[in-house]
């Protein structure tokens, strides 16, 4: 069958481009109507992304490339930009624009009385276009340039209030901070650019040099590291995970659309398409591996110490994206898959969750779960489809999430992992605990503070009823006996692992977080000062503080990195201020003065010219007199 | 012996000038300096004809251009005196130390 839609798949991008270029013209008259152009034209993306979706499931199809743009010409080398469909992102695809039309729609609600609506959508359409520019690039070069343009769509949204001093600070901090990875992804390209046949970026020839063996591992570690440090500074990973939590300060349906299904997926979207680099190199995905697992269970034990909604959930995105990243580590077409199944999955329970933290927030006009309860009577639906997406998220049989860290889990002990396997029970437990803390605290129990809640508008519901759908039937796409995606994926029949020990371990697991979960948090705590006292019994608990300080993470930069930073900074500024600036400051002062003393000579009278004039011609013949002598 | 004659021609033509000068730069009546700038310019003409007579290539050029210099001097004398009686009418001064408006 000829391919008909995918030869069209540049569209997708186009649309939301559109809308944004739209937005921006139109300025302040958008306000009105401006939401709706930026509405339709995600839900335009999200239609053609399903036609290629479905085109591409008809069986064995080829991969489309389209590159005949030459963007770069010079000294015999072109540059060609153009656009790929493979399995893998007309996945990507889907994912994205499904989120993106929901949270477009959700947004519709949640931001209604904004003054700065019409921005916000144009944002929101500039970030969709990138990730999906990203998401279906050719060459590594293009992928980076998207990959920046999310990055500052990023700093641009989590900055949207920026009349408030801490979304200005994580705006600021969640831009630097990924930065520091971009430098790392940049060198890799650069490296790939020195080291490739005929300096080639597309990603066909970079699969071709590396299946081929054409570089050495050496060199292959190299630049597979350093690609994954892009990877853990745009996906939250340790020791780059701090901007994630503050990022938190965003208008909620762009930490469901970016920092939880899309922009922070592409660093594990990005290991996946360069896969082949990091087979070419154990040592490589031994890191990714390891770098993973330890950020699965640091970030789970952090979340259960933190009293903020959203920052609970930033901190379970950051642990959720370490499980994909351990699975990408192990270094298998099944792995790779999982990780693509866990990023499936997660996208839409992540997404459901944070959307219904901001149907939460949206109510009750607060972040702080101590300060809630009691929502289940008053958000039926919120707190259906929030449950939903925790009892996902924690891993429970049979929705999505159980049969992805399913997946994980089976191919950890299938590779001889066994610590990576025991981390990521361990981690499970801990997802399901915390979980059960944020929904006993925020949904049962009675409220403890007044508050005149209220279930939120349909066009808020809707999206949270679909993502609950998806968060519970996604799964089947990849049950452990019959693994589709996977052999989707990779174009090939492959045979999951199917573990019947993972299956009752993970789901033990699971289950024993939310029984302990249920059993430690579900106190009669009703009034607001009985909350507050079991607070503060809390933090007298060492270990307790310790987490809820995040592991004192970012004092330690603070002290480490930002404290002598800002201490050159004030040198330099110093130096700058009075050297510099002095230097140039006297200069001024010079030809001023002598200004002053040309503004005497200018007197008026008629007879100081003539005197001056009479000195003047004096001087001049003493010169020429006195020369005849030297 | 005529080397001597043109010295003391020319010591004359620098007393004069020096006078008109000492007049020039140091009186406040715009007369008076009207008059040093007069005696100046006698004292160049005087150099001239003193060139004239014993330069080195003597020519009745330098007394026709003497000629000439008066003209011009006469001229230039009617002109500064109408100007200064203009000054007067407007300004009731003829002190120089007042006539500095040009400055700005």
């Amino acid at each position: 069958m000829e391919p008909v839609y995918v030869q069209y798949a540049w569209l997708i991008p186009i649309f939301p481009l559109l809308s944004f270029l739209l937005l921006t013209a139109m300025g302040r008259s958008a306000q009105k109507l401006g939401s709706m152009i930026s509405v339709v034209a995600a839900f335009a993306a999200m239609t053609l992304a399903v036609l290629v979706f479905v085109e591409r499931l008809g069986g064995n199809a080829t991969d489309y490339t389209w590159n005949e743009w030459n963007w770069l010409e010079f000294a015999g080398y072109t540059l060609h930009m153009g656009f790929e469909v493979n399995n893998l992102n007309a996945l990507m695809l889907v994912i994205v624009t499904l989120v993106s039309a929901l949270v477009n729609l959700y947004s519709l609600g949640y931001m209604a009385d904004d003054e700065r609506k019409a921005t916000f959508f144009a944002y929101v359409s500039l970030f969709t276009f990138s990730m999906l520019g990203l998401v279906i690039s050719s060459n590594l070069l293009m992928l980076y340039i998207f990959w920046e343009l999310v990055g500052v769509c990023s700093f641009l949204l989590v900055g949207f209030w920026y009349y408030k001093p801490e979304a200005k600070a994580a705006a600021k901090k969640a831009f630097i901070v990924t930065r520091i990875g971009d430098v790392g992804l940049f060198i890799a390209i650069l490296l790939l650019f020195w080291a490739m046949p005929g300096n080639s970026l597309e990603f066909s020839a970079i699969h071709n040099a590396f299946v081929g063996g054409e570089i050495n591992e050496g060199l292959a570690t190299w630049i597979a590291i350093l690609i994954f440090i892009g990877a853990i500074g745009k996906s939250g990973q340790f020791p780059l995970h701090t901007w994630l939590p503050d990022a938190m300060e965003g208008p909620t349906p762009i930490s469901a659309l970016i920092h939880a299904a899309t922009m922070v997926a592409a660093g594990v979207y990005l290991v996946a398409r360069t896969y082949d680099i990091f087979l070419a190199s154990e040592v490589s995905l031994s890191v990714v591996a390891y770098v993973g697992a330890f950020t699965a269970i640091f970030a789970a034990t952090i979340a259960i110490a933190q009293n903020d909604i959203k920052r609970i959930l930033a901190y379970s995105t950051v642990s959720q994206l370490g499980y994909m990243m351990m699975a990408l580590g192990l270094g298998s077409k099944l792995a790779l898959a999982a990780a693509m199944f866990h990023l499936l999955t997660h996208a839409f329970f992540k997404a459901l969750l944070f959307l219904g933290s901001g149907s939460v927030i949206h109510a009750v006009h607060k972040q702080n779960i101590h300060q809630m309860g009691g929502l289940f009577g008053k958000m039926r639906i919120t707190a259906i489809t929030f449950a939903i997406g925790s009892l996902a998220l924690a891993g429970v049989f049979p929705l999505s999430g159980f049969w992805s860290k399913d997946a994980i889990l089976a191919e950890t002990l299938h590779e001889g992992q066994p610590i990576l396997f025991v981390v990521g029970i361990l981690a499970a437990f801990f997802t399901a605990l915390y979980m059960t803390r944020l929904y006993v605290l925020v949904f049962l129990g009675k409220p403890r503070e007044s508050q005149d809640a209220h279930e939120s508008p349909a066009v808020m519901t809707v999206p949270l009823v679909v993502l609950a759908v998806l968060a519970v039937i996604a799964g089947v796409v990849n049950l452990p006996g019959e693994p589709w995606l996977a052999g989707w994926l990779h174009g090939e029949t492959l045979v999951e692992h199917a573990n019947w020990l993972v299956i009752i371990l993970s789901n033990g697991a699971a289950l024993a977080g939310i029984f302990i979960g249920y059993a430690m948090y579900r106190k009669p705590a009703n009034t607001a000062l009985e909350a507050s006292q079991t607070a503060t019994e809390d933090v007298k608990n060492g270990l307790y503080r310790v987490l809820q300080n995040k592991y004192y993470i970012d004092e330690l930069y603070q002290t480490i990195i930002v404290g002598p930073y800002r201490w050159l900074g004030n040198v330099l500024d110093t130096f700058d201020t009075y050297v510099v600036d002095g230097v140039v400051k006297l200069l001024s002062v010079v030809t001023v003065g002598i200004g002053r003393v040309g503004i005497r000579l200018q007197n008026g009278q008629l007879q100081t010219y003539g005197l001056l004039m009479l000195f003047g011609f004096v001087l001049f013949a003493v010169f020429l007199a006195g020369r005849r002598f030297f | 012996m005529t080397i001597n004659l043109a010295t003391s021609y020319l010591t004359l033509a620098a007393i004069l000038f020096c006078i008109g000068l000492f007049g020039a730069l140091t009186k406040r009546n715009a007369v008076i300096v009207l008059l040093s700038i007069e005696v100046m310019l006698n004292a160049v003409v005087l150099n001239l004809i003193a060139f004239s007579k014993y330069g080195i290539v003597p020519s009745i050029t330098g007394q026709i251009f003497s000629l000439f210099t008066i003209v011009v001097a006469a001229a230039g004398a009617a002109v500064g005196v109408a100007i200064l009686i203009a000054l007067f009418r407007n300004r009731g001064t003829s002190d120089i130390t007042e006539m500095n408006e040009l400055k700005h």
